[in-house]
């Protein structure tokens, strides 16, 4: 079994305050609960202060380029399926820079977890509008007010039949991870957007902004009727919904792939005396 | 012999399919054969053409006589009738042309008719044409009727029949009615190997371990990732049409990480996204191979044409500086074993390594008597498994004699292997200072370089062995300057000097090519594309200056007739 001293890495370099100490915290103690050594998974990141999280703990690491997380952790997955990947990412690298990607991960339902530190603010490159910032915020580059309508990952995963989509709060560590946890036990593509006040720039969405704000889905709500799922995913403002949101039962991309039915490709041996028999295709 | 047919039509009429099986039949009766295609970009309408040229003596280029023309519309009369040999002959269906020739060097064939009397179907017109071009090349049918039997094995016994009825006509038909046909066919000797180019550059990448294959569809590219989908299940690959090319690249990326060979390809647009990728690549050292095929740009420019005008984007493509390595195949042999030998030093070095290549690469098939496997190199650079485990410690970028660091694949082991796009230290972790950065770029390109220069090979040189004059170029001019070089060697003492392994720049311990150039009265540098890069690499990394150059940059191959004005406007 591993204790949380197996996690430990590097001392991170965020702010004081940051919502991503929680998240980082949490993850560990879900890694520990999980039974998942360091060496059994892969965090791949891209470029922002979610990008930094996989030098805070100890494991496989990508740390890619800005809003590429998830090609490099599709290809990983396809490459050696017995290896948990997990991508974390920014609201500004995941629904910005790689928009494209994440709409198509979802489609190909491959079974990467994808962690988004939504802060709804970029903060690496000091207080920009993202995707995710309300309607109206004004920042140094937006001085007349974000005019885009702000992004919705959820609804946007149930539109896409997403195979899982939760949202969690870096203020409810403990709810936060029994989702991270569910995330990583399903089977297929999972999207985890998780609340997390920038302490710096984001004046507005604030940990007190949030804690008058969400709460905990309730017990008897169904996250595999998608309409439900999609009215749920629609709900932000006063009130604004944690957990899981919608859920299906979709084959994974590797599932469906018969090249690895029987191993993993990085355990396939490669024979060249095969090519004998292509060549005689050219005569 | 040597004979050139070339069969002419609009886009979906099935010009291909007519090629296809011709170039098959003469490569299976032993004759040399070379192939290539002018096509525009659209799947129906417009008028393409593919040309066949074979004989009993080695052929590398189409020449511009035309010995066989089948029109299969009416544009292929007019653009191609001034380019009939004096034995040639067009043959055509004058119903459905809508127009009769009366001039003895036409045969009407009335390929529809024929094939809905025979084969119960009009469809089986081209299978009639084919027939026909065999009859008036005196050509027995047997190899054509071998290669209807297999394509069409899973259609059913009827389809094979009616094909074959429909050939039977077709020749029976030329043979009769071609009184002026004077071709004969050398006799048929050991079935020959063809290939074109692009299913040369799979069959080496799958030769070579290639695991994985991420790439998004653009011409001239897109056969590579066909061929290799086309074997996915019978070597355990896996091919994945990305989103975009940014994925694709980054997809390549994931899998090298994770322990597999991959691969990526594109073209000039679809690479320009891959740029920030191929960075990555150079930071991280993760060993990735990419196949760049070259269109004429600049934006989308000609789809479907050929230009070598990427050479300078290969070279100087990507932010900051780490070693590279950059292969301009001439044949489809060489895009063979060069793939293989990309693979092999992207993985001994960490590097990303470019095949450039072209359209004209791409769509050209060549003959050969095989590729030789022997020749084919696979060293599992990985640490994997026990070699792994029994380490006392990992650190993915520790530094070494050589600047290369071991491959670690993650998973396997308790170790971990850690990159970053950052600069990092050896563990693999983000680092600001300036010692460390001194220390890794040291590490990564300047102990890495002149190992991976060791590897090069030189120029080959054909030709005169104490040329006057030298014509010099690289990729796929190859076969054009070859047959020129020979025409002309009959008043000349004329060399080619063809560069496939183009950087690291070769150097000259093991040929001095560059004494070569200087002894010669005359150097030609000869180059599809407009301002001469290969020539400014060469001055670049030399110091030599060509005296002369030819430079094409119309959007179509040089052909032999062509080049060979071309260089005696310059000698005389």
């Amino acid at each position: 079994m591993s204790s949380l001293d197996d996690y430990k890495g590097q001392t991170p370099s965020w702010c004081p305050g940051c919502g991503n100490f929680s998240i980082l915290k949490t993850f560990k103690d879900a890694m520990v609960e999980l039974g998942i050594e360091p060496h059994r998974f892969t965090v791949v990141s891209g470029i922002g202060q979610a990008g930094k999280f996989p030098h805070y703990i100890k494991c496989n690491t990508f740390n890619g380029l800005h809003g590429r997380t998830l090609p490099v952790a599709t290809a990983i997955r396809l490459a050696d399926h017995d290896m948990l990947t997990i991508a974390v990412a920014g609201d500004g690298d995941c629904y910005g820079e790689g928009g494209n990607h994440l709409m198509h991960a979802m489609r190909r339902n491959i079974n990467v977890k994808l962690f988004v530190h939504d802060n709804q603010i970029y903060g690496l490159t000091k207080g920009q509008a993202s995707p995710t910032s309300m309607e109206g915020m004004v920042t140094k580059n937006q001085p007349f007010g974000v005019f885009s309508e702000q992004l919705n990952p959820m609804a946007l995963a149930v539109a896409l039949d997403c195979s899982f989509a939760a949202r969690g709060f870096a203020g409810d560590g403990e709810h936060l991870k029994g989702l991270i946890k569910e995330a990583i036990n399903h089977k297929g593509f999972a999207l985890l957007d998780i609340l997390q006040p920038c302490v710096t720039f984001n004046k507005i969405n604030t940990y007190e902004w949030y804690r008058q704000r969400v709460y905990r889905i309730e017990p008897e709500y169904n996250p595999e009727d998608r309409i439900e799922a999609f009215k749920k995913a629609l709900e932000w403002g006063d009130k604004i919904p944690i957990g899981i949101i919608y859920r299906n039962n979709r084959l994974t991309f590797e599932e469906r792939m018969p090249v690895i039915k029987d191993a993993p490709l990085v355990k396939q041996p490669f024979e060249l005396s095969k090519l004998e028999t292509t060549l005689k295709e050219f005569y | 012999m040597d004979y050139s047919i070339k069969i002419g039509g609009e886009a979906g009429q099935g010009i291909q399919t007519i090629g296809d099986t011709l170039a098959r039949v003469f490569s299976r009766s032993g004759y040399h054969v070379f192939t290539h295609q002018d096509y525009e970009s659209r799947i129906r309408g417009g008028h393409n053409f593919f040309q066949i040229r074979f004989s009993d003596k080695p052929v590398s280029a189409s020449r511009d006589r035309i010995d066989i023309i089948v029109a299969l519309d009416k544009e292929s009369i007019l653009q191609h009738e001034k380019e009939l040999s004096d034995i040639g002959q067009i043959i055509y269906d004058s119903s459905g042309l809508k127009q009769k020739h009366e001039k003895p060097q036409f045969l009407d064939i009335p390929f529809v008719d024929l094939a809905i009397e025979h084969g119960g179907s009009k469809i089986m017109a081209n299978t009639v044409a084919t027939g026909a071009v065999l009859g008036m090349l005196g050509m027995e049918l047997d190899i054509l009727l071998a290669i209807i039997k297999n394509t069409f094995k899973r259609k059913g016994e009827d389809i094979i029949k009616a094909n074959t009825a429909a050939a039977m006509a077709g020749h029976d038909h030329a043979v009769k009615q071609c009184m002026k046909c004077s071709f004969s066919a050398a006799p048929p000797s050991k079935p020959k190997m063809l290939i074109p180019g692009i299913e040369a550059i799979g069959l080496g990448a799958i030769a070579s371990g290639c695991k994985f294959y991420a790439a998004y569809p653009m011409t001239p590219s897109t056969g590579i990732m066909n061929y290799i989908a086309g074997k996915e299940k019978e070597y355990g690959i896996i091919v994945e049409q990305a989103e975009d090319e940014i994925a694709a690249i980054n997809m390549a990326l994931g899998a090298s990480f994770a322990g597999v060979r991959a691969m990526t390809g594109s073209s000039g647009g679809g690479f320009a996204l891959m740029v920030e990728g191929i960075s990555l690549a150079g930071m991280t050292e993760i060993p990735v191979v990419i196949a760049l095929g070259q269109r004429p740009g600049p934006a989308t420019g000609f789809p479907t044409r050929t230009e070598q005008a990427d050479l300078n984007f290969a070279l100087y493509t990507s932010h900051g500086e780490f070693p590279r390595i950059i292969f301009a195949p001439g044949t489809p042999e060489q895009a063979f074993y060069l793939t293989n030998k990309a693979f092999e030093l992207s993985e001994k070095y960490q590097i990303p390594s470019i095949i450039i290549f072209d359209t004209y690469l791409s769509d050209s098939e060549w003959t050969y008597e095989g590729f030789d496997l022997s020749r084919i190199k696979y060293n599992d650079y990985r640490l994997r498994g026990e070699a792994f485990a029994n380490l006392p410690e990992y650190k993915r970028f520790a530094f070494t004699q050589t600047g290369v660091s071991p491959l670690g694949v993650p998973g396997e082991t308790r170790h971990l292997v850690v990159i970053d796009s950052d600069e990092h230290d050896e563990d693999g972790h983000i680092v600001e200072d300036a010692e460390t950065r001194i220390k890794m770029v040291n590490k990564r390109l300047f102990k890495k370089l002149p190992l991976i220069k060791k590897e090069i090979e030189p120029p080959s040189i054909y030709g005169h062995s104490n040329p006057e004059i030298v014509i010099a170029g690289w990729g796929s001019t190859y076969g054009v300057m070859k047959e020129a070089a020979d025409e002309l060697s009959a008043n000349l003492d004329i060399a080619v000097l063809h560069f496939s392994e183009i950087y690291p720049f070769p150097p000259v311990n093991k040929f001095n090519y560059i004494k070569t150039l200087e002894d010669a009265k005359m150097t030609i540098c000869v180059e599809n594309n407009a301002t001469g890069q290969f020539a400014r690499l060469m001055r670049a990394e030399t110091g030599y200056a060509f005296n002369r150059s030819i430079n094409r940059f119309d959007g179509r191959p040089f052909t032999v007739e062509s080049l060979i004005g071309e260089i005696n406007v310059l000698i005389r």
